[in-house]
């Protein structure tokens, strides 16, 4: 078990290594996110009080569809210099590859929601009631949106149309995370923090199956040639 | 060119199954339309709207059972031991006719929900997992179409199935999970068989899901047998392809040694 963690953290490492040098979150994908929440008070004329009372669901969105990028680009980087046959003959677990990949696509994710968390705090003038729930809603949130990511980022990878298609798989499957998540924020924002317990627990099965999903399933389809 | 039946997959042996299949569906739904729309009577609250229920509930129950097949084949492709092409042709015709009547019992539901609910559509759980199924196996058939390889193909289709399919549960138990306009279960209430309706009607719904049961099973074979031979015309066109090129290499390799003698 401790060889999966320390394959998952070489992978992990890899990745965010790749990353911080080439700096594509922290110059493409958070800009694009803060664009989007321009847009949104844009859309919804921000002098109608509007913005706060949606500002989770605004936040949420958001990160998602910077989430995409991010997942896109972590099987981009495979994709290139026949980068995936180099990972199939480093001779790591397939479930570790998995791990490491969706661990550095949450770490991504979770560097995303803070700027993001911050400029919605800003620009949006909502209130924090349960910081605690909030951060649980947002780590379980990241978790599945991050397994699930990874699951069908592997499946769009290597195609000619892997920027089109992804978007529509992925993004019904995460569906069920954006709602709960959107709940979970809206109660820890303002509402009652009680209300969030069903939602907690829809993101912890979402993000348990799809990582028990991916752990099983990247072994077929990495050994694909 | 006349082509020899020498490839098993190119000329069919002649089977009686889908023909009988298709003319009992026909005959079937000829029967549900007559009892749906004549010989039971309309509900005491909906009127006639209600109708739609016999085609709805079929459908939405239809749906299940292609997808159901489709989840099944994908996993019967991706264990080793039984890893053969036509789990995935069978898993593929099941999900395109899922699809369909995904969209057919969407379409149906709302022209029901317009007279009885008032509204076309509303967020309501059961709809927007109904939804969400939709585009999940939307999402199933572009990936299909985009991958050229058939094994990374089947592989790459056989997860993204599974991983769709387990929101099949998900819209089934909706509406007893959160609190739903869509009325509950009527056949299966908590899971016990204790029907909730009338008779005739009982009797009219029942008969609408042998009806699109057969349906169902006619357009797989059809689906199934379609996509055997696209595969089988691929290789034909190779095959072709191939042939081709040797007669004109024969006169050249034929001249050759002439030549140069």
């Amino acid at each position: 078990m401790s060889g999966l963690a320390a394959q998952a953290l070489l992978v992990a490492g890899k990745d965010l290594r790749i990353e911080a040098r080439s700096r594509v979150v922290t110059n493409q994908v958070l800009p694009f996110a803060g664009v989007i929440l321009l847009l949104f008070a844009f859309a919804l004329d921000p002098d109608r009080g509007l913005l706060p009372r949606v500002a989770p669901g605004l936040f949420w969105v958001a990160v998602l569809l910077a989430g995409l990028l991010s997942v896109s680009r972590a099987f981009a980087v495979e994709a290139e210099n026949a980068a995936s046959d180099g990972l199939r003959l480093s001779g790591l677990d397939p479930a570790a590859v998995f791990l490491g990949k969706a661990g550095a696509v949450a770490v991504q994710l979770l560097a995303l929601e803070v700027v993001l968390g911050a400029a919605l705090f800003v620009l949006y003038d909502v209130e924090v009631q349960g910081v605690g729930l909030l951060l649980l809603g947002a780590a379980l949130a990241t978790a599945g949106l991050a397994a699930a990511g990874s699951v069908y980022g592997v499946l769009a990878a290597g195609l000619r149309v892997r920027e089109t298609l992804l978007p529509l798989l992925l993004l019904p499957v995460v569906a069920p995370v954006m709602l709960a998540a959107t709940r979970t924020w809206e109660a820890a924002l303002g509402g009652t923090p009680a209300d969030a317990w069903p939602w907690v627990q829809v993101m912890a099965a979402f993000a348990a199956i799809y990582t028990v999903t991916g752990v099983v399933a990247f072994g077929p389809l990495l050994e694909e040639s | 060119m006349e082509q020899a039946t020498s490839n098993g997959s190119a000329r069919p042996p002649r089977t009686w199954v889908a023909p009988v299949l298709g003319v009992t569906a026909l005959g079937s739904l000829a029967v549900l339309a007559v009892l749906g729309l004549w010989v039971v009577p309309p509900d005491a609250l909906q009127g006639d709207a209600q109708r739609l229920m016999y085609v709805h509930v079929p459908a939405a129950w239809l749906a299940y059972l292609a997808f159901g097949i489709t989840a099944l084949g994908s996993a019967l492709y991706l264990w080793r031991r039984t890893r053969h092409p036509k789990w995935d042709r069978l898993a593929a015709s099941s999900a395109e006719l899922g699809v369909v009547f995904t969209g057919l019992t969407l379409g149906l539901g709302m022209l029901w929900g317009r007279p009885v609910w008032g509204v076309y559509w509303t967020w309501d759980a059961r709809l927007v997992t109904t939804a969400v199924l939709f585009f999940l196996f939307l999402g199933y058939l572009a990936l299909r179409r985009m991958v050229a390889d058939p094994d990374r193909r089947a592989r790459r289709s056989a997860v993204a199935a599974l991983v769709a399919f387990a929101d099949v549960p998900v819209v089934h138990f909706s509406v007893e999970w959160w609190r739903s306009l869509h009325q509950e279960s009527s056949i299966l209430p908590d899971g016990r068989l204790d029907p909730q309706i009338e008779g005739d009607m009982l009797i009219a719904l029942l008969w609408g899901l042998v009806a699109m049961t057969v349906t169902y099973a006619y357009l797989l074979v059809r689906r199934y047998r379609l996509a055997e031979l696209e595969e089988g015309l691929e290789e034909r066109l190779l095959d072709a392809a191939l042939a081709e090129r040797r007669a004109e290499g024969e006169p050249a390799l034929a001249a050759a040694p002439g030549t140069g003698a």
